[in-house]
């Protein structure tokens, strides 16, 4: 659509930009004030410098916190995108049996998200879970309270519950844009089932995949709630992922300056990954005009 | 040529029926994978606590409903319920109200620092509620709303307006411009169009996005519980007050879990075939 250009339109735009401001400005600025100072106690601070931001790029530990949130990031991506499209692709496409499977599958997307955790809490907890009851009775030994490997595949396969769904409802939604003219078209070529996968669906359903792909990789990269229910970070620090160490390290140490700039850092990072996304979408955009 | 089209055609139709029963079987596993933890999370809040503990049952045995009356005759229970509640929908008026006029601007005119302006809203629903949890809970404090609905429902708008503003955006482009410039010539002024004119045109935009800030206000958990200790606390953390002395009450905690799912499940129902929409913050 041909917008035209108003500097009035300024004013409709003032009261997001005042309440935005509000809760996004201010409390960045106190991070920042916190970032560059230190304190003794008593409400009395004093200048630091880069003081604490040298420290935290020097310490083990938000380093192993961001080790551990690319790989879980990481795995959720390579296991979510593809199970959502394969999905997708098995959905019905019309009718009551179409509009069953997307109430249902949008149901975890729904439940707060301590609940998700509490859900797998018990889910697998070998006395009472089903989950974890069945696997003790086929002699698995599970237990996700003490081994960081059973942990790790507790909260992912949390994660893979809680979000395929996400991905896979985008991919419908671009499945369902494709005219029918071009199946008949694969049809009448004789295009093999992955033939026409390859370069009719998967090119068509690219756009909103993008924007599922950039969605799971942000909301995975900021997640606390429900590692922090299932596993508290534990055992040990195995599955404390960056958000849970920000809140150990700011609200429960209240170390304030180093936890300041760790949340700078945090922010930084999500805020190029935000560039990107913006950008690719923004271009992929104008591709289809 | 003619006997190859009557020979392929049965192949590909069998092959289609086929591929519908395979669609079934994965949809089947799929859907049971998702329900099979909201199921036992059910069952559990059906059975009583000896039950939970002393036998392994995939269905209540005694069925008991005691779970839910307790919630539902505490105050300091369903109070809870209240809390996130009144909060919830406070944000969604808010962000729905500042979001109307700010989505419409974008969507139909060219400014200085438009395209700008647009990113920056996009970086706060990227910011993580880590990161403002301690600032936020500074900021509301000095300036006394510590404890009150009104602290968390502006605390979400930090990603909830975000969100609105792009939903609505992308709604509103739908919208032929020559129905403004029709209204503007009529003698509308651009309030009286905006209501009654253009408001229903995108009802169901304004459904959607409605219902998205009530989703993620209602989800969150992180800034609600920072943001709270009594007088406004929301469910979601009264729910860790089933650890007694005597061990958690699980009963209780899967009722109260099954009970903070229903208010998503009963509208879901409505904005079924917008919410990829919604999630795509209004791009698909």
């Amino acid at each position: 659509m041909e917008k035209t250009v108003n500097q009035k339109a300024w004013f409709l735009v003032l009261p997001v930009l005042l309440l935005v401001a509000f809760s996004a400005v201010i409390p960045l600025m106190t991070v920042v004030n916190y970032s560059v100072q230190d304190t003794f106690g008593n409400n009395q601070f004093f200048w630091a410098g880069l003081e604490w931001f040298s420290e935290m790029l020097e310490s083990e530990r938000m380093w192993d916190a961001l080790g551990r949130q690319l790989m879980f990031s990481g795995i959720i991506l390579a296991i979510e995108v593809p199970l959502g499209i394969f999905v997708a692709l098995n959905m019905p496409k019309s009718g009551f049996w179409s509009s069953f499977c997307l109430v249902m599958m949008s149901l975890p997307l729904l439940i707060p998200w301590n609940v998700v955790g509490t859900i797998w809490q018990i889910f697998g907890r070998v006395d009472i879970g089903l989950l974890g009851y069945t696997l003790d009775a086929l002699g698995i030994n599970y237990n996700y309270t003490q081994d960081t490997l059973a942990a790790w595949v507790t909260i992912v396969v949390m994660d893979v519950w809680h979000w395929t769904s996400l991905v896979a409802l985008l991919a419908f939604a671009g499945l369902k844009s494709i005219p029918d003219a071009y199946y008949q078209a694969a049809k009448i070529d004789q295009a093999s089932r992955w033939k026409v996968f390859r370069f009719i669906e998967l090119p068509k359903m690219m756009g909103v995949l993008m924007i599922a792909i950039l969605l799971r990789f942000m909301d995975s990269f900021m997640i606390y709630t429900e590692p922090f229910v299932v596993t508290g970070g534990g055992p040990g620090n195995a599955t404390t992922l960056l958000s849970i160490d920000l809140v150990k390290m700011a609200l429960g140490q209240f170390d304030l300056g180093p936890a300041a700039a760790f949340s700078l850092m945090y922010f930084l990072v999500i805020l190029l990954i935000s560039w990107v996304f913006y950008t690719v979408m923004t271009n992929l955009e104008k591709r289809e005009g | 040529m003619a006997d190859a089209t009557t020979n392929t055609f049965p192949t590909t139709q069998r092959r289609a029926r086929k591929r519908i029963k395979s669609s079934a079987v994965v949809m089947t596993l799929y859907l049971l994978f998702l329900l099979l933890p909201i199921y036992w999370l059910l069952n559990m809040s059906l059975k009583t606590n000896t039950e939970i503990l002393n036998s392994f049952t995939l269905f209540p045995r005694d069925l008991t409903f005691a779970n839910y009356a307790t919630i539902l005759t505490d105050p300091a229970w369903y109070m809870g319920y209240v809390n996130s509640l009144i909060y919830v929908t406070m944000n969604t008026v808010i962000s729905l109200a500042v979001a109307l006029p700010a989505a419409y601007a974008f969507s139909r005119y060219h400014f200085m620092g438009d395209k700008h302006l647009f990113f920056w809203l996009l970086t706060n629903r990227m910011a993580p509620p880590a990161v403002f949890a301690l600032p936020f809970f500074q900021l509301y404090s000095s300036v006394g709303l510590f404890d009150t609905h009104i602290a968390v429902a502006l605390a979400h708008c930090l990603f909830n307006v975000p969100l609105a503003v792009w939903i609505l955006e992308g709604f509103m482009r739908g919208v032929p411009k020559e129905i403004d410039e029709t209204a503007y010539l009529d003698g509308y002024g651009f309030g009286r169009f905006f209501v009654k004119i253009f408001m229903p045109l995108i009802a169901s935009g304004i459904g959607v996005a409605a219902f998205f800030c009530f989703m993620f206000s209602w989800v969150e958990l992180l800034l609600s519980r920072t943001l709270t200790t009594v007088d406004a606390k929301p469910i979601a953390a009264i729910m860790t007050r089933t650890q007694g002395a005597s061990g958690i009450d699980w009963g209780v905690l899967a009722a109260a879990g099954i009970l903070t799912i229903v208010p998503g499940a009963l509208v879901i129902y409505f904005v079924r075939n917008y919410i990829a929409k919604g999630f795509a913050l209004g791009r698909v």
